[in-house]
């Protein structure tokens, strides 16, 4: 066997993987689990996403965990983006980034992730082949490989284009213990960077608002940012990723879960300037506006400059700004508005929509 | 960012807060006209910031709150039909109607849309030809000529599918009753600026010649806010009421002619229902005959709606400045903007929703359902 040349590899070199003719797309029949089934595995999703686990063809990945690993993470995430292509984006590089950072909140370094793909018969293979490429690069980028996955097709107008699934697990180091029931009066709230950037980008397509300059998603893995703070600031007591429902919403759910007041320094909060235009046109309150980049840390005062310190040093941290303090009182969140007022940060009760006047 | 942030600078409000509280010899009852305004109030703590010197009373400019229950019903009643699609600003899908709001429609299989701009309606009548594609056209002068753009716009490339269920509301009628009621306290206006950058300030004068009542013409940032509740106080310490302009940035005195003149085109002044009010003359708009191809009253075929209020909901006096909103007995127990009673809980530009959304003074809907 070892003297016999590699087949395969030959005829990589000479015939590269078939790809799809121009303008086929996805039929019902690449969900039936038979030969079309098949081949989109092999030829569009294996040399996006290949790794020996996923190579093994199983129906599912077996893993083995290094010696002492302590606590186990796991969660999971869909998404359902309209547009599924936005500046900055896709549903691809969205939907790794989500559930690494999901993990990344709990201080897991994360491992491996699954991905499950629900396809509207119709959707053109170079589109799918562009999402698939952007979910191997951005777990490439991560270290972190897409292990398992599955494939269904749903019937033209039963779909938006694509939905997608990803679970993933991680590994949680000995002696870290991040969620909101630890967050303490006196903690200061950091958030990462400026918000609401994904929310308004996939916003002005959507509402086709044209701008000088295009807002891009602030859509990146958080991982690596979440090992840097936690070096300096090892006594952080909540992390979030103020995904839907942006910093507002995140903040409000700590504050309820901790049963403490956050108070949030409006002033303080980073805006981009676009951010705050489409924000201005459309009525809305880039509190609330989706971030899928960011997060927000609750870090002992006695760690906070330390710990501002480390984010900046990391370009996805760069704009990073203490925006918040903890304090003793009812689980709310109160805003100290730029004229000095003190006004409570309502959740909206449904999402976001444009004013009337 | 320009034109916003110095109308929103903390030292020039605190100057004006100063000269306001400095040249008020007492304290005077103001009423702002429009939601937004009762939202930028109640968002930066304005009121609390002259507290001393001036009430605030939040007034009737909340088109959503304003609209008839029997309007939603009707709405509701064209949405359900399966040849037609439902749009209209986001606010007014949340505000429920006696079986429900519209957002309720949707799940039970209307198609029910949110646009930013009537034009965006008409257009998706030009791409379904197959449906007929209804605005519910609500709100001041200050989305009527928009609404007028997009009914000629739809009827210049000959679509028959583009209807509008008109329900625009008229400013000056309403100050008027405000002014004419025998119980009312207000002394001055804080008039709305975007109103009156379509219509102008003429149509207020005769309001002031009658009733001796300040109107400013107003913005909408806690400067403007700020500047235009100082210029009512002057012109009441000199006891000299007319119509003045705080929001120059935008308001001329006649107004925008162009917008105008789309609007009286397309429609004419008519006694309107109010919600929580009742019929103002001439308080609202209503095509004109020759527009009646537009009018989605059609598609109604007749049919009958009565819709009476929920007895509890005080609306209207929330809406005339009579109640404060964390008055009202409902007021965050029964009421909350998940589960209101009325419209001004719904709308982000009620009054009652402001102050649910932004007192740290209020109860909290926690100790409430202990």
């Amino acid at each position: 066997m070892t003297d016999a040349p590699d087949l395969d590899a030959l005829q990589a070199a000479v015939c590269p993987l078939p790809t799809a003719a121009e303008g086929e797309r996805v039929s019902l029949a690449h969900g039936a689990g038979l030969g079309a089934s098949a081949r989109l595995f092999e030829e569009l999703v294996l040399p996006a996403l290949g790794n020996p686990a996923l190579e093994a063809r199983h129906d599912g990945a077996v893993l083995p965990l290094p010696a002492g690993a302590g606590r186990i993470a796991f969660t999971t995430d869909t998404f359902v983006v309209s547009p599924l292509e936005f500046p900055g984006g896709d549903i691809g590089v969205l939907a790794v980034h989500g559930t690494l950072n999901d993990l990344a909140m709990c201080g897991a370094r994360p491992l491996a992730l699954s991905c499950g793909l629900v396809l509207e018969e119709g959707l053109p293979l170079e589109r799918l082949r562009g999402l698939v490429g952007s979910m191997g690069r951005a777990a490439r980028a991560a270290g972190v490989p897409i292990v398992t996955g599955d494939t269904k097709v749903v019937e033209h107008g039963k779909g938006d284009g694509a939905f997608v699934n990803t679970a993933g697990f991680g590994l949680v180091p000995e002696g870290r213990d991040l969620r909101p029931a630890r967050v303490r009066g006196g903690d200061v709230v950091l958030v990462s960077g400026p918000i609401g950037q994904h929310g308004a980008a996939v916003l002005s397509v959507r509402e086709g608002i044209e701008l000088e300059s295009e807002i891009q998603s602030d859509t990146a893995a958080l991982p690596e940012l979440v090992e840097t703070l936690l070096t300096v600031a090892p006594g952080t007591t909540c992390l979030r990723d103020p995904t839907r429902g942006g910093l507002g919403a995140s903040l409000c759910e700590v504050a309820s879960a901790a049963s403490l007041e956050v108070e949030l320094f409006e002033q303080e909060v980073p805006v981009d300037a676009q951010v705050r235009a489409v924000c201005e046109l459309l009525g809305l309150d880039p509190l609330f506006l989706a971030c899928e980049g960011r997060l927000v840390a609750f870090v002992p005062p006695s760690e906070a400059d330390a710990a501002l310190a480390a984010l900046r040093t990391d370009p996805l941290g760069a704009g990073a700004a203490r925006v918040g303090r903890v304090c003793d009182g009812p689980g709310r969140v109160v805003v100290e508005t730029r004229i000095g007022g003190r006004r409570l940060l309502p959740l909206p009760a449904g999402d976001p929509l444009p004013r009337i006047c | 960012m320009r034109y916003v942030d110095e109308y929103r600078d903390p030292v020039a409000v605190q100057r004006l807060a100063e000269a306001i509280r400095a040249r008020a010899t007492r304290r005077y009852t103001l009423m702002e006209v429009c939601g937004g305004q009762t939202h930028a109030i109640l968002a930066s703590g304005l009121d609390a910031l002259v507290a001393d010197r001036v009430e605030l009373l939040h007034g009737p400019g909340c088109p959503v709150c304003v609209t008839p229950l029997e309007t939603l019903d009707r709405a509701r009643l064209l949405a359900e039909r399966p040849d037609v699609v439902l749009c209209s600003f986001g606010d007014m899908l949340r505000v429920p109607g006696s079986r429900g709001d519209l957002l309720a429609a949707r799940t039970h299989g209307a198609d029910v849309r949110v646009v930013y701009s009537p034009l965006d309606a008409a257009r998706l009548a030009e791409r379904l030809p197959d449906r007929q594609v209804v605005f519910l056209a609500v709100g001041f002068e200050t989305t009527a000529p928009a609404v007028a753009g997009a009914g000629r716009w739809a009827l210049e490339r000959g679509l028959t599918n583009f209807r509008l269920l008109v329900s625009h509301v008229r400013v000056p009628p309403a100050l008027e009753a405000i002014c004419g009621a025998p119980d009312s306290r207000v002394e001055g206006f804080l008039a709305a600026g975007h109103v009156c950058t379509v219509m102008g300030t003429e149509e207020y004068e005769p309001i002031v010649r009658r009733h001796r009542v300040p109107i400013v013409a107003t913005g909408f940032e806690p400067v403007d806010i700020l500047h235009g509740v100082l210029m009512a106080v002057e012109q009441l310490e000199r006891d000299e009421p007319k119509v003045e302009i705080q929001y120059t940035r935008a308001v001329r005195r006649g107004g925008n002619p162009a917008a105008q003149a789309l609007v009286d085109d397309v429609f004419e002044v008519a006694d309107r229902a109010w919600r929580g009010i009742g019929v103002l003359p001439g308080g609202g708009l209503r095509l004109r005959a020759r527009y009646a191809g537009l009018d989605a009253e059609a598609l109604l075929e007749g049919r009958a709606v009565e819709a009476p209020e929920p007895a509890a909901c005080r609306a209207g006096d929330v809406l005339r400045g009579r109640l404060r909103p964390p008055d009202c007995p409902e007021f965050g127990r029964t009421c909350s903007p998940e589960h209101p009673l009325g419209a001004p809980m719904v709308s982000s530009e009620g009054a009652c929703a402001a102050y649910f959304a932004y007192r740290t003074d209020r109860d909290g809907p926690k100790e409430d359902a202990a």
